[in-house]
């Protein structure tokens, strides 16, 4: 059964010198007790469409268009986008339901409050708990995320915590009323390997205790090939490839992901010159409706490539892809295609 | 250091740091007295050949910033050598040099930085940024200096076409190799480059790593590179020196130090690094703890806290810095009877394949 299924969602920026397509119909499933990456480059969309998820995007920001259909624990079925931003519903939805670790621990906690007070917030407004009650709460979350004297941590502000501890701290908090989903916006990206090593191990185990599921969204292929158990790749807003991990860095179908795979420095693989992907992505304004890797695609064929977007095909089981090389499907033109 | 080499005697070396320190005072209370030190780096010695590429590695507060710093003298060591060898192969003491000597000692090294948004000035053209160092070591003017700019220029990949545009025009990846550029202008002999490519994205990261490599095979640059991927380390770099808590712990060829690391700490940050091969399972030493704070350091060997090997010789004395295999230096106490494991290089090359 799926927890949550993201449909054709666009989530477009209006700035002045025209429509930036950020997010641009991505699809998204996430199955119970699955961990899912999201996977691709900076201006990828990865992060637009995690903040989508919670609707955190801010104007000139703006979901045109999609659905987040969402189980709740207590079964009953919901639209997240179908909630305003700072309704009661999606209140009770955030933190309670999907819960989001974003990717700088530093700036996302308040620098005025203690780790306590923020993290007993959070449980204070989804249970009815008493103070001592919610306290107890804040102090047992703090030692089951490896915080050592969780009581002394717990009057301490987040500028006394290392990075790694205050990176313990927001999966605590995230944590702190159960969600179903986490999202992880790069939650290791600003960590020391050996820290990252003892975050993304306590994330595992803890996701197999609580029987969470997990969106990673991160740029570090290493990463989704050891925690991940299915993978969307992005590219310039867009899905462009989809399978399980073993399948995608087994046999990669789009060529933006075979690209991507080989310019990587391998482990215990030295080669002379990196694989190299020429070119760099292009600015999601104004682009006619094509494949958004064709200006750097090498198979890319004229006229076919530039001319319409491919449409996400299954082209073995669990595997899909984005890309004319593989079938002709196109994606239908809606109304933003000449925006 | 320098054994004997097959072509007499010439010295490969083109820098060498001996013994380099830097302590940074920390001030407390009313009278802002100096309460305590913090121990950035703490008696560091190596060397870079010439054509060669040192990869300095390390977590962050291991001070390897600073000993970049301190050899491009952007930071006063506190004590310590750094020598550098000239155009005329001779030795000049940097840490002494003052004045006009310093200056002119410059030009024969430079700093590529991190970040490439903040290092350029927004305001000067690309080719004014270029020209700067020309100018300022008054190396060349006029429509010569604009002819090596533009020399430059290509060397790294871009053209006459961008010398008039200012860096906000560039994505992140041409940002860099404008910084390269800069850097190349003047022929200098070494180039610290600090983090120059983890900012970047993974198919830029390809194209920056794929320039340094060509740049140094034609114009025999040596390279010291600090980094903290190790991946892209052990493409890049000839020797690696990993340093922890303002100390070197072990130095290596990278094929051996990959291979068969001798320092726990080394052993560690090799397990750590998640691998992109889903097909291939290792044991992870998960690390207790977090890296020591250099104002407190622990007694003994800095690493005792965390090792997993750690016996109570540790505890109480420090390791010395010993040549343990040739050219493969080590401080641990045990680096002889430990057998270490990096799970780095794929022991069943059967078993994963690189895909397409």
């Amino acid at each position: 059964m799926n927890l949550l299924e993201l449909h054709d969602l666009k989530t477009y920026f209006f700035s002045d010198e025209g429509v930036v397509k950020a997010v641009d119909g991505v699809s998204l499933t996430v199955g119970e007790r699955e961990i899912v990456g999201v996977i691709g480059e900076s201006g990828c969309g990865k992060s637009t469409m995690a903040h989508s998820l919670l609707r955190l995007v801010v104007p000139p920001g703006e979901i045109v268009q999609g659905s987040a259909v969402l189980t709740r624990k207590d079964g009953t079925v919901t639209d997240v986008f179908a909630h305003e931003p700072d309704s009661a519903e999606l209140r009770s939805i955030r933190g309670n339901e999907i819960s989001m670790i974003f990717q700088e621990p530093m700036t996302s906690f308040s620098p005025v409050h203690t780790i306590g007070s923020q993290i007993g917030e959070m449980i204070s407004l989804h249970t009815d708990l008493k103070p001592s009650e919610i306290r107890e709460r804040v102090l047992e979350l703090l030692a089951r995320v490896g915080i050592s004297s969780p009581e002394q941590r717990y009057d301490e502000y987040p500028h006394q915590l290392s990075g790694g501890m205050r990176q313990r701290a927001m999966i605590a908090m995230a944590l702190g009323c159960r969600p179903r989903i986490v999202v992880a916006d790069e939650p290791t990206t600003a960590l020391d390997v050996t820290i990252q090593a003892q975050i993304l191990e306590l994330m595992k185990s803890l996701q197999e205790q609580e029987e969470m599921s997990a969106i990673y969204i991160t740029h570090n292929l290493g990463v989704v090939a050891e925690y991940v158990d299915r993978v969307y790749v992005m590219y310039l807003g867009r899905v462009v490839e989809s399978a399980s991990t073993e399948q995608l860095f087994g046999k990669p179908l789009h060529p933006y992901t075979q690209k991507l795979l080989r310019s990587i420095p391998r482990p215990g693989k030295r080669v002379d010159k990196l694989d190299v992907i020429e070119g760099s992505v292009p600015t999601p304004i104004g682009l006619p409706p094509q494949c958004g890797f064709v200006s750097r695609c090498p198979s890319a064929l004229e006229g076919i490539c530039d001319g319409a977007v491919p449409a996400m095909t299954e082209v073995e089981e669990g595997h899909f892809v984005r890309c004319f090389l593989y079938d002709e499907q196109q994606e239908p033109k809606d109304e933003w295609a000449d925006v | 250091m320098s054994g004997p080499m097959s072509e007499g005697s010439v010295d490969p070396r083109v820098l060498a740091v001996d013994e380099l320190t830097k302590f940074f005072p920390v001030r407390k209370g009313l009278w802002r007295r100096q309460s305590t030190v913090v121990r950035a780096v703490d008696r560091v010695s190596l060397h870079v050949d010439k054509g060669e590429t040192l990869a300095l590695v390390g977590e962050s507060g291991s001070g390897k910033t600073t000993l970049g710093r301190m050899i491009v003298r952007a930071i006063e060591p506190t004590s310590g050598q750094v020598r550098l060898r000239g155009d005329d192969d001779t030795w000049l003491d940097l840490t002494a040099a003052h004045g006009e000597q310093l200056r002119a000692a410059r030009r024969t090294f430079h700093m590529i930085f991190q970040d490439p948004y903040s290092s350029l000035d927004p305001r000067m053209t690309v080719q004014d940024i270029v020209l700067e160092p020309l100018l300022y070591n008054h190396l060349a003017r006029g429509a010569e200096a604009r002819r090596r700019v533009l020399e430059t220029l290509e060397l790294v990949g871009l053209s006459a076409r961008h010398l008039h545009r200012y860096p906000h025009a560039f994505s992140g990846g041409q940002r860099q190799r404008i910084g390269i550029a800069r850097s190349l202008v003047c022929n200098p002999r070494l180039i610290v480059c600090d983090e120059a490519v983890s900012a970047l994205d993974v198919s830029i990261q390809a194209q920056i790593l794929n320039l340094l490599k060509d740049l140094q095979s034609r114009l025999g640059i040596s390279y010291l590179f600090i980094a903290h991927d190790l991946a892209v380390v052990e493409h890049i770099a000839q020797r690696v020196a990993v340093m922890y808590v303002g100390q070197l712990v072990e130095q290596a060829p990278t094929d051996e130090l990959f291979s068969r690391p001798r320092h726990p700490y080394t052993e560690a940050l090799l397990s750590a690094a998640p691998i992109p091969e889903p097909s291939r399972h290792r044991e992870r030493i998960v690390l207790r703890g977090e890296v020591a704070s250099p104002s407190a350091p622990p007694s003994g060997c800095y690493f005792h806290p965390r090792c997993a090997y750690a016996i109570d010789r540790c505890r109480v004395e420090a390791p010395v810095w010993r040549e343990i295999a040739p050219a493969h230096h080590v401080a641990c106490h045990r680096a002889d009877e430990l057998t270490l494991t990096s799970g780095w290089i794929d022991t069943d090359p059967t078993a994963t394949k690189v895909p397409v």
